[in-house]
């Protein structure tokens, strides 16, 4: 029978798995999904949130103990478990030389992601390369691997993990007979439900003008994140932390895939311009602080505009300095023409851009720092960077929310073992999106998520190989989860 | 929503000038949409120079793709790292989408351009080239002495062909190949880096271009570990045999150079002693020129298919066999220089040089001028001013 049976790909299922395996316990993964989809969302990601008390390597100056939990606090409003947050910022500081031995590389912050240059560590080649250099790694290691295995239920005796079922399935041309794979612990790290249309559905429901909200979402992360085991768990009666209409939701183009968008897709221009609705309307505050501090919540705003749609408009003044857009915009040289090229309603849109530039106040523009360019007798007001749109060609981007993951997940503690009516199962552990939860109740912060993931990814597969007496040569992590 | 992006682009005219800028054609459409992916993405950033020179442009025009084309090195690692590569729908490829470019490079900018069409049947030419190279010398040796097996003439190369003789064709042809490999490299020059381009410091840039095609830079995958080639595990092998092959030319070539000296400054005639310089340099280069080759064409052959353009693999191997048969055939001539078969082995080993002369401006050679260029393009460019300020994510 296998030692530690490790069900996800991404990065924290990886974790688990190399650091099982190398406490000497035997290891098999599975992935739901099929070899070139490999990753999970960890495929998305680009780099890692430390903190470091001096300069690191690529790090610049210092990210201490005490600024990255207040970042956290703040972006969580307090949504979350200061012992498990704090467990998660040490581990972040220590991680990286272990990540590097099993083949990740880090460089500075890319060009475009400066302000983060102090805070998060970039994957060289981003996440798939990382992800590419675990399994690797976990390979090498001797950890069975198999793709194109998504479980379907979890089997459990009480409050302990006896088999993973797996469905029969079509794969490659072939009918494969449902298994079941029994192991004598088990690490869940297989992601969040974004993927789950219905899920997604029930969850945000109908709005008041009848429209079931969700169907309109696109996903920028990987189609497998389908939350079957995160629900088989609720119904067996694990304990759960967050609800499922919290979602981390930015504003992305609205062309892009249903699934796999990832980072290209989104739209950096909002700041610079205005933002309308489907009836030519602006609602909110384009100009409120810098465009990385708010472009997670522009994806709830649209989200509640008719249609779940919106069209971030600019003029010939804003090229050049945002990151370029992946979809070509909409071009016209009038207002009228780009209202009717984007289908809006061409009375309004122009009558909403003639009011918003009557009320640009003249400043010194500046897009590095909060300027004194905003409006005055407009609502909603532009608090910076307002400059009438009088430049053609105006250049118009659709808009819709993207979700990039959900935060309801299994409650856990410091020894990542899931919990039943509050005790914690012997040997079923979980990390990753399906307990980032508790550390991220609600917003995000650039790189956080791989903090978490790699954090308790390391800790589950610890504690799972340790439950069945594998004890990993390196202290660090028995340390960390004894002190925290 | 890919077929948007797949929709050839009607380029604008670049400010102030109002010339059209020509309109690209499929391959390099294709560069086109998959670079506005990458500039929103910019994951790779690290790996290599594509990248940051990516980021300094909004739009592609038909000069950048070319320059672009040419600055990659297809070691592969963007391609396995691309979280849009296939089956994604955005289907990203740029070693592939660059290499078929870049092979159409070397056939637009070739000079005669008439001659830019032998890059299509390259292994064709490079075949032809072999053989005719062959039948000249053994021909002409038959015609000189009378026979191909003379007897045994201690190493006395010029008593099959005079020197002179050798010296002139061989100094003609390379000419004529250098004069071709330079008009093209000026042409391509002049398409990425136009004369109204801003100044900078030349000599810095010519430094950093220099080094970074002497050390292959761009082949360590950014973080000294190596390129990609069979599968996402990086090797350094592919950088190494590439070095004992250039190296092991330029040693080959350095003999001829110094032999060439001894005889005319000197008055030193052939054959040299072993331990003379240009028989040591000769043997070095040429084991180089073995193991090199040798090495390249077994990774060649291992080479994931998605890597580049596959087309484009016959003009590679082709060359390097034509490489290795060079190094093969000069070492077999000072094995056995002092035998009786050294006539046959002389016309042989300068047939194979005589066909690499040949075939070095239309064939897989010219990757290193363009790819040089393209280096110093990118060491002067990094010099000057990013043209766009992009304020933060």
């Amino acid at each position: 029978m296998i030692d530690v049976l490790v069900i996800g790909g991404g990065n924290a299922a990886l974790c688990a798995a190399l650091m099982a395996r190398e406490a000497g316990a035997s290891v098999l993964l599975l992935e739901a999904a099929p070899r070139e989809w490999r990753g999970g969302n960890s495929q998305h990601t680009r780099n890692l949130r430390c903190m470091h008390d001096a300069p690191q390597d690529v790090l610049v100056e210092s990210y201490p103990e005490e600024e990255f939990w207040q970042d956290l606090l703040k972006v969580t409003g307090g949504m979350t478990d200061e012992k498990l947050a704090r467990l998660v910022i040490r581990a972040s500081a220590t991680c990286r030389d272990w990540m590097r031995s099993h083949g990740v590389h880090f460089q500075p912050s890319l060009s475009g992601a400066l302000h983060t240059a102090r805070t998060n560590a970039f994957f060289m080649g981003g996440g798939k390369a990382l992800v590419n250099a675990y399994f690797r790694s976990a390979e090498q290691l001797g950890v069975g691997v198999r793709y194109n295995a998504p479980v379907s239920h979890i089997e459990l005796d009480g409050d302990r993990f006896v088999a993973a079922h797996i469905g029969p399935r079509h794969v490659d041309g072939r009918d494969l007979p449902a298994e079941r794979i029994e192991a004598r612990a088990c690490v869940l790290a297989a992601g969040g439900f974004e993927s789950n249309r219905e899920w997604l559905r029930e969850a945000w429901g109908q709005n008041e003008r009848g429209e079931w909200t969700a169907d309109n979402f696109l996903i920028r992360g990987t189609r497998f994140n389908t939350g079957v085991l995160l629900r088989g768990l609720m119904e067996q009666g694990a304990d759960t932390i967050g609800d499922p209409t919290q979602a981390h939701m930015v504003a992305i183009d609205a062309r892009a895939p249903l699934y796999d968008g990832g980072i290209c897709t989104r739209i950096d221009c909002v700041s610079l311009g205005v933002v309308v609705n489907r009836s030519g309307q602006r609602f909110y505050d384009e100009g409120e602080d810098f465009w990385p501090k708010r472009y997670a919540i522009w994806g709830r705003l649209v989200a509640q505009q008719p249609g779940q749609v919106g069209f971030s408009i600019i003029d010939q003044k804003a090229l050049g300095r945002f990151m370029p857009p992946v979809f070509a915009g909409t071009k016209a040289n009038t207002l009228g023409e780009l209202a009717q090229q984007l289908g809006l309603p061409e009375g309004e849109f122009v009558a909403t851009v003639q009011a918003y530039n009557a009320a640009c106040q003249v400043g010194t523009f500046d897009h590095t720092r909060l300027d004194d360019c905003h409006t005055q007798g407009v609502q909603p007001v532009k608090s910076h960077w307002a400059r009438p749109l009088d430049t053609p060609p105006f250049y118009g981007y659709p808009l819709r929310p993207g979700v990039t993951f959900t935060y309801l997940g299994l409650r856990t503690d410091h020894t990542a073992a899931v919990h039943f009516a509050g005790k914690p199962s012997p040997n079923l552990f979980v990390a990753g999106e399906m307990m980032a939860g508790n550390v991220l109740g609600k917003g995000y912060t650039a790189g956080v998520g791989m903090s978490i993931g790699t954090a308790f990814g390391r800790i589950a597969g610890t504690q799972a190989a340790a439950a069945l007496g594998y004890h990993h040569p390196s202290s660090e992590i028995t340390h960390d989860c004894a002190t925290a | 929503m890919t077929a948007q992006l797949l929709e050839p682009r009607l380029v604008e005219p670049s400010k102030g000038h109002g010339e059209l800028i020509a309109v690209l054609n499929v391959d390099e459409s294709e560069v086109d949409r998959q670079m506005r992916i990458c500039n929103a993405c910019r994951y790779c950033e690290g790996f290599c120079a594509v990248f940051p020179a990516m980021t300094r442009r909004l739009d592609f025009n038909k000069a950048d793709i070319h320059y672009l084309a040419n600055l990659c090195h297809n070691c592969g690692a963007c391609l396995h790292a691309c979280q849009y590569a296939a089956p994604h729908e955005f289907a990203v490829n740029v070693p592939k989408a660059l290499a078929t470019v870049r092979g159409q490079t070397y056939s637009d900018y070739a000079w005669p351009s008439a001659l830019g069409r032998l890059y299509r049947h390259n292994g064709t030419l490079l075949a032809s080239a072999l053989a005719a190279g062959l039948s000249l010398f053994l021909l002409l040796a038959l015609l000189v002495n009378g026979t191909l097996l003379p007897g045994r003439l201690a190493g006395d190369f010029y008593a099959v062909f005079p020197h002179n003789t050798l010296a002139l064709m061989f100094g003609v042809v390379f000419a004529a190949a250098m004069l071709a490999l330079s008009i093209a490299v000026r042409r391509f020059w002049c398409e990425v880096a136009p004369a109204d381009s801003p100044p900078a410091s030349k000599h810095a840039a010519v430094v950093e271009a220099s080094t970074a095609a002497l050390t292959l830079k761009y082949l360590d995958g950014g973080h000294g570990q190596g390129c990609t080639n069979e599968s996402d595990r990086y090797t350094l092998w592919r950088r190494r045999f590439h070095h004992l092959t250039f190296y092991g030319f330029m040693l080959c070539f350095a003999a001829t150079v110094v032999a060439t000296g001894y005889h005319y400054l000197l008055g030193e005639m052939a054959p040299y002693p072993l331990l003379s310089w240009p028989v040591v340099l000769g043997t070095v280069g040429g084991v180089g020129l073995v193991i090199g080759p040798v090495g390249l064409l077994v990774l060649n052959l291992r080479r994931d298919p998605a890597h580049g353009d596959v087309s484009q693999r016959p003009m590679d191997r082709a060359f390097i066999l034509l490489l290795l048969l060079v190094s093969l055939t000069g070492l077999a001539l000072l094995g056995w220089r002092d035998t009786g078969a050294m006539a046959i082995l002389l016309a042989v080993h300068l047939g194979c040089v005589m066909a690499l002369f040949l075939t070095l401006p239309y064939g897989k050679f010219a990757h290193g001028i363009f790819r040089s260029a393209a280096l110093l393009k990118f060491a002067i460019e990094k010099r000057q001013p990013d043209p766009h300020g992009l304020g933060g994510e």
